[in-house]
């Protein structure tokens, strides 16, 4: 099986989030930036398992600027085959699923996987988008996948429940918890990421259509209020009275 | 002009979620002096109820074949009725299927997209709106440049307002195009309302010290009609099902109330839970991390509060 898996970073679960030019633009002096836990965790690692069971390759694919090249050595040395860079920072989900759609397009792709969001953005969006423009079927949310035979069979996430979901032809996937377990990259995968072929390919350009024009921060909680651990009732009354919840 | 709202059924009658998208369109369309029109894919409740939270156009495609969801499908039926209608804005709900969707919708609408929106658009000259990024840390202002634009509403953030007045009910029949996503088995996890949608969830971490112990966290949800949860090495250990783990790599909630038992509180635990209205925080360790982030702290044995507050909420309630 041909498969292609959708690498983004994002900054490390404990950075510290700020903004400079009138809160206008990520402050990313001194942030640490992994791949995104999805991708790597899930997608990628299912992907490789699929080719080490049944044969085939992972591409691994990133829409980004240079500095991304550590992560995407990363996948190579956690198993990918090859990967592609596309050079140019990306502004909105729809440019990065028009670049990797315009990638994928005629290449015969089995499976193109995504993970179920990026941790910084939370946006969901890549993956849809990248099924309708290559007019395939798409799976959000997936927590299994296995392959019987000609179909693929997955697990797809719903409010309260799953639902287990068939499919004949190639199709879009994005991966969440369950569907794999981390693997850490050994010396000898570190090793062979080096050699293994990362192309970087001109990018399209496409039009973006949403921007951030500012950030700003929550609210910070006014402090806590602590009550006497003998008193619940005293805890009641406050959710009750005070904060209305019950 | 119109705004076009994609209702979600959940059996025989309409989800929370459905509420508030079609209460939130009716606001934006009422911003611009327009029509809210809902759009029910599939069987579904009674659609004149959508009229009580604004919808002035209910629009019913009651094709059966809608009711196990192919996303190509339903993208297509919306992206349709949104060209229909002329629908500058399409409203789904931040939910599995919405979240499906919204790619789907706007690529085929060209048009600029949000997901997971928790505010009303700002007054002004361009189509502006937040979301909460960084998993709670910040939260974003983004522009839409398009005519046409798709937005995910996040749950439990914009609520559902009454509104008096007659919507249209109307049936349309649409071509769809061929299945391609067969459903073929359903497995629904609990009888509880789930975290996603859950408006008090009691939650529990490692200080729990092990599965035989979860009585004490269940009776307390049971008294406070709450859902469930854990941390994500109670899961991982196999104590609670994954379903039920919160946090980054877990599910997101925000429901009214959350009351976390022997968790630390790390920073990726609060990452799923940090936009929870009102947090009460019980841990034996007056230095636990989670503090910093709660409304209310007890700082003693979960084995001894938890059951008192259980008896205490009792008390309340008779
Ligand atoms: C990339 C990444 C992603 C992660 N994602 C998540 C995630 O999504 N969700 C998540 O939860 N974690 C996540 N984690 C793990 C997280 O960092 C913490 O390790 C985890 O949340 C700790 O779980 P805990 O609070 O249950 O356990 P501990 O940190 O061990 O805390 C147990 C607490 O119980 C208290 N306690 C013990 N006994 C009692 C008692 N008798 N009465 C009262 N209090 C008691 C202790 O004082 C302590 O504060 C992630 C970590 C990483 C690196
Ligand atoms: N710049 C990028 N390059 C490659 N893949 C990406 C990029 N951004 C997002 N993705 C993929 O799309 C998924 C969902 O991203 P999002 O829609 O932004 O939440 C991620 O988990 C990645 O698999």
């Amino acid at each position: 099986m041909k498969l292609l898996v959708c690498i983004s970073k994002t900054p490390e679960t404990t950075a510290k989030i700020s903004f400079n030019d009138n809160a206008t633009e990520f402050n990313a002096d001194g942030v640490q930036f992994i791949m995104n836990p999805y991708d790597e965790w899930y997608a990628l690692v299912r992907a490789i398992e699929l080719v080490e069971s049944g044969g085939g390759s992972v591409t691994a694919i990133n829409v980004g600027n240079a500095t991304n090249d550590i992560i995407i050595r990363k996948a190579l040395a956690i198993g990918a085959d090859d990967a592609v860079r596309i050079d140019v920072e990306p502004a909105s989900a729809m440019s990065v699923a028009s670049e990797i759609a315009h990638y994928a397009r005629g290449k015969g792709f089995d499976i193109v996987f995504t993970g179920k969001e990026t941790i910084d953005y939370n946006g969901s969006e890549v993956g849809g988008m990248i099924a309708e423009l290559l007019d395939l079927p798409y799976v959000s949310f997936a927590s299994d996948l296995q392959i019987s035979g000609d179909k693929k069979v997955l697990k797809r996430e719903v409010e309260g429940g799953v639902e287990v979901i068939e499919i004949g032809g190639p199709l879009v996937v994005s991966a969440a918890k369950g569907m794999a377990e981390q693997r850490i990259p050994n010396m000898r995968g570190i090793m062979m990421a080096k050699r293994k072929p990362l192309e970087v390919i001109a990018p399209q350009n496409f039009k973006d259509q949403v921007k951030v024009v500012k950030y700003s921060l929550p609210k910070e909680k006014t402090g806590v209020k602590l009550v006497d651990p003998e008193n619940m009732d005293e805890l009641v009354r406050l959710l009750h009275e005070e904060a209305k919840v019950i | 002009m119109s705004v076009l709202v994609y209702v979600e059924s959940k059996g025989s009658t309409f989800a929370k979620a459905a509420w508030e998208v079609v209460s939130y369109g009716k606001k934006i369309a009422a911003q611009s002096g327009d029509k809210c029109i809902a759009l029910i894919a599939g069987s579904a409740g009674d659609p004149g109820s959508l009229s009580e939270y604004g919808a002035d156009d209910i629009i019913c495609v009651s094709d059966t074949q809608l009711d196990d969801f192919d996303s190509g499908q339903h993208a297509a039926l919306i992206a349709k009725i949104a060209k229909d209608e002329s629908a500058h804005t399409v409203i789904l709900s931040h939910s599995a299927k919405g979240k499906s969707l919204l790619g789907r919708v706007a690529v085929q609408l060209d048009a600029g997209c949000v997901s997971g929106v928790n505010s009303l658009p700002e007054q002004g000259d361009s189509f502006k709106v937040r979301k909460s990024v960084f998993s709670g840390k910040a939260i974003a202002t983004y522009e839409i440049n398009t005519p046409v634009r798709v937005i995910s509403l996040m749950g439990n953030s914009v609520p559902p307002e009454k509104q008096t007045g007659e919507g249209n009910v109307s049936n349309r029949e649409i071509e769809l195009p061929a299945r391609r996503e067969k459903v073929v088995d359903r497995a629904i996890v609990s009888g509880k309302v789930p975290l996603p949608e859950a408006e008090r969830v009691v939650s529990a971490g490692r200080g729990m010290k092990g599965p035989e112990n979860w009585g004490i966290i269940e009776d307390l949800a049971d008294v406070l009609n709450a859902t469930t949860a854990c941390s994500r090495p109670v899961a991982d250990s196999g104590w609670r099902p994954h379903h039920e783990h919160v946090g980054q790599t877990g599910v997101a909630i925000r429901p009214n109330l959350y009351i976390a038992a022997g968790i630390s509180g790390a920073i990726q635990h609060l990452a799923g839970v940090n936009n929870s209205k009102v947090i009460v925080v019980i841990n034996k360790d007056p230095e636990a991390p989670f503090f910093k982030a709660a409304d209310y702290g007890v700082v003693g044995d979960l084995f001894e509060v938890v059951p008192r507050l259980t008896a205490a909420v009792k008390k309340f309630k008779s």
